[in-house]
């Protein structure tokens, strides 16, 4: 089993260092000199040529490659082309924020899938299974903002005016003091992830619920609670945690939207006001930032499955 | 004894003869709401231009009066521009980049999936750790990457949404045409000295149509997605032009002065989405059966 684990730790590591390579050569495209952004039109030749020093633009191609790669490992992100700060100052709350708000989503949603597909699951073909499966159907169609504008104009807007639409943060405080307008963001976020969580639980429960060892302890006389709750569950769950763990690592990138959407102090707002100033240097490093949660979200996913499954647990052991 | 034998014959010859898959999919009524939903948007975003000056008296971009005015049907927009005419002429560039990346999507990831099961060995390596790079990133991300570099424009966006949908198309490709390569009628025709693409062409796509629909309309339903996230991000179509992302953008912020330029763009982009996404499942649960028929 330990094999399998390291085999699929190293991959993990090659891709990161691939896509690294992919966002650093994005720079390397753009038209225009950094230093030049920074300074402006009326920088003098002198002040350019040391700016360009400084940020070791003269150093070939491969040189510069690999100290932004270690700059990354000890938290040094570069400077911003557009405002000359840190860029890792610029992302430190910002990154807890977006945690905060994708935490949240995630507690919520995980254990309300569960619940609406197992409930689903067992009321197959009638009303309340009809009614699920619909609305995660149509849940699962609509783009992300989409779902937010409505909930905006139903709870803060047009319908009623009881949540505020729009992040309020002053600096030095914290996102989560006003715990009211983080509902609208976290919010939208559950119903964007939940649909997938509930069509899994649902589609495996079932397939449990109609297998053999089931139908053999209901033979025996077990209670049906405890055919659910001790045989049929344990069982579904495993499949759903990949889906699970994909759909997290899909809120790494659907932040962006929700963010932006509420003006939200995150990554995602960063990482669109960086595009649009086309700052190069932070999109580089969210975009590291971002590959680097959906890698490990999708390598601990791997890691759950690879224990659960018996065939490549015992597999190590011969 | 003969009437015995045509009763036994009958139905294993209707059994050996399913409908069709289209036959299949329009009989599940899903597929026909979904198709009215997605139709009634099309017909909008395609017509919609052409009735412009004409219906509502003024241009997409032209200014009708005062913003945030009662003017018209719906009234006009943060600039003075008339909201049911933006409306109008807003829907055709979505639906002609949604399609142009899907289709790309399509052509690249079903080519590379199939080369990569056909082919086998250092080439299916090479094809499927592509993917996982390419997966590594999520979609929107790698969009954003791509328009900072490239800057916002339409061909842009169409590329890159179409390049992140191939490798997501290739793997399904890939499971998909592994099942048939082994089959016989392939070896024949590989005996038969059958050029490479042909066989890949004529003996592997027609018995992989059903996953691909699928994966087509699941990739039609994420393009349209993705391609309004980004105009609603501001990153797509760049003003003035009319565009449902865009205008939602432009809006929002007076949602409660006038409600139908973020309202009317929201319902056509919902209805068409949750339009396609019924299709898409009907189109599943079809194939599904032909599966199972098998």
């Amino acid at each position: 089993m330990l094999g399998v684990i390291l085999r699929r730790l190293s991959i993990s590591a090659v891709i990161l260092l691939v896509v690294s390579m992919l966002v650093f050569v994005a720079t390397l495209l753009l038209p225009g000199d950094p230093a030049q952004a920074i300074l402006g039109q009326q920088a003098t030749p002198e002040r350019l040529a040391a700016l360009r020093e400084q940020m070791n633009l003269n150093d070939p191609f491969i040189q510069r490659y690999l100290d932004w790669l270690g700059g990354l490992f000890v938290g040094d992100f570069g400077s911003s082309t557009a405002s000359g700060g840190s860029v890792g100052a610029l992302l430190g709350d910002r990154v807890v924020n977006s945690l905060v708000l994708m935490v949240a989503a995630a507690v919520i949603s995980i254990p309300v899938g569960i619940i609406v597909g197992t409930y689903s699951a067992l009321r197959r073909g009638k009303a309340g299974d009809h009614a699920a499966t619909g609305i995660s159907l149509v849940l699962a169609a609509l783009p992300d903002f989409v779902i937010g504008i409505v909930l905006v104009a139903l709870f803060s807007t047009t319908v009623f005016r009881v949540l505020p639409s729009v992040t309020i943060a002053a600096p030095g405080e914290h996102v989560w003091d006003y715990p009211g307008q983080l509902i609208l963001p976290v919010l939208t976020l559950v119903l964007v992830v939940i649909p997938y969580i509930i069509r899994m639980m649902r589609t495996t429960m079932i397939e449990v619920l109609d297998s053999g060892y089931v139908e053999m302890a209901r033979l025996k006389g077990v209670p049906e609670r405890q055919v659910i709750w001790r045989h049929a569950l344990p069982h579904a769950i495993a499949p759903v945690a990949q889906v699970v763990a994909i759909q997290l690592a899909w809120l790494a990138g659907g932040i962006v939207i929700v963010e932006f959407l509420f003006r939200y102090p995150g990554m995602g707002q960063a990482l669109v006001d960086a595009v649009t100033n086309r700052d190069v240097q932070v999109v580089q490093a969210l975009a590291m930032l971002i590959a680097a949660v959906y890698v490990v979200v999708n390598l601990l996913a791997d890691i759950v499955g690879i224990m659960t499954n018996p065939k490549l647990r015992t597999g190590g052991m011969r | 004894m003969s009437t015995i034998d045509t009763h036994t014959e009958t139905p294993v010859t209707i059994d050996e003869t399913p409908p069709g898959l289209l036959r299949r999919i329009l009989r599940q009524r899903q597929a026909k709401v979904g198709l009215a939903l997605t139709g009634v948007i099309v017909v909008l975003a395609v017509f919609g231009p052409l009735l412009l000056p004409w219906l509502t008296g003024y241009t997409s971009t032209e200014f009708a009066g005062r913003p945030f005015q009662p003017d018209g049907l719906f009234g006009t927009d943060n600039l003075g521009r008339d909201v049911l005419s933006r409306f109008l002429d807003g829907g055709l560039s979505l639906l002609v980049f949604a399609a142009l990346a899907t289709g790309l999507g399509m052509l690249v990831g079903t080519a590379a999936g199939m080369l990569a099961a056909y082919q086998g060995g250092w080439l299916d390596s090479v094809i499927m750790r592509g993917n996982d790079v390419l997966l590594a990133l999520p979609q929107l991300v790698f969009a954003l990457l791509a328009i900072t570099v490239l800057g916002p424009q339409g061909w842009v966006v169409v590329l890159v949404i179409g390049i992140t949908h191939a490798p997501r198309v290739a793997r399904v490709t890939r499971s998909a045409a592994s099942a048939v390569i082994t089959e016989d009628f392939v070896r024949a025709s590989e005996m038969y000295a059958v050029p490479r693409w042909k066989i890949l062409a004529k003996d592997v796509l027609p018995n992989i149509t059903g996953p691909l629909m699928v994966e087509l309309g699941l990739r039609m339903t994420y393009s349209i997605a993705a391609i309004a996230s980004l105009s609603f991000l501001g990153l797509g179509m760049q003003p003035p032009a009319a565009d449902w992302g865009l205008m939602i953008n432009e809006n929002r912020t007076a949602m409660t002065l006038q409600p139908w330029g973020v309202f009317l763009p929201v319902l056509a982009i919902a209805i068409l989405t949750v339009g396609s996404n019924l299709i898409t499942d009907a189109v599943a649960r079809a194939s599904a059966t032909v599966e199972e028929s098998k």
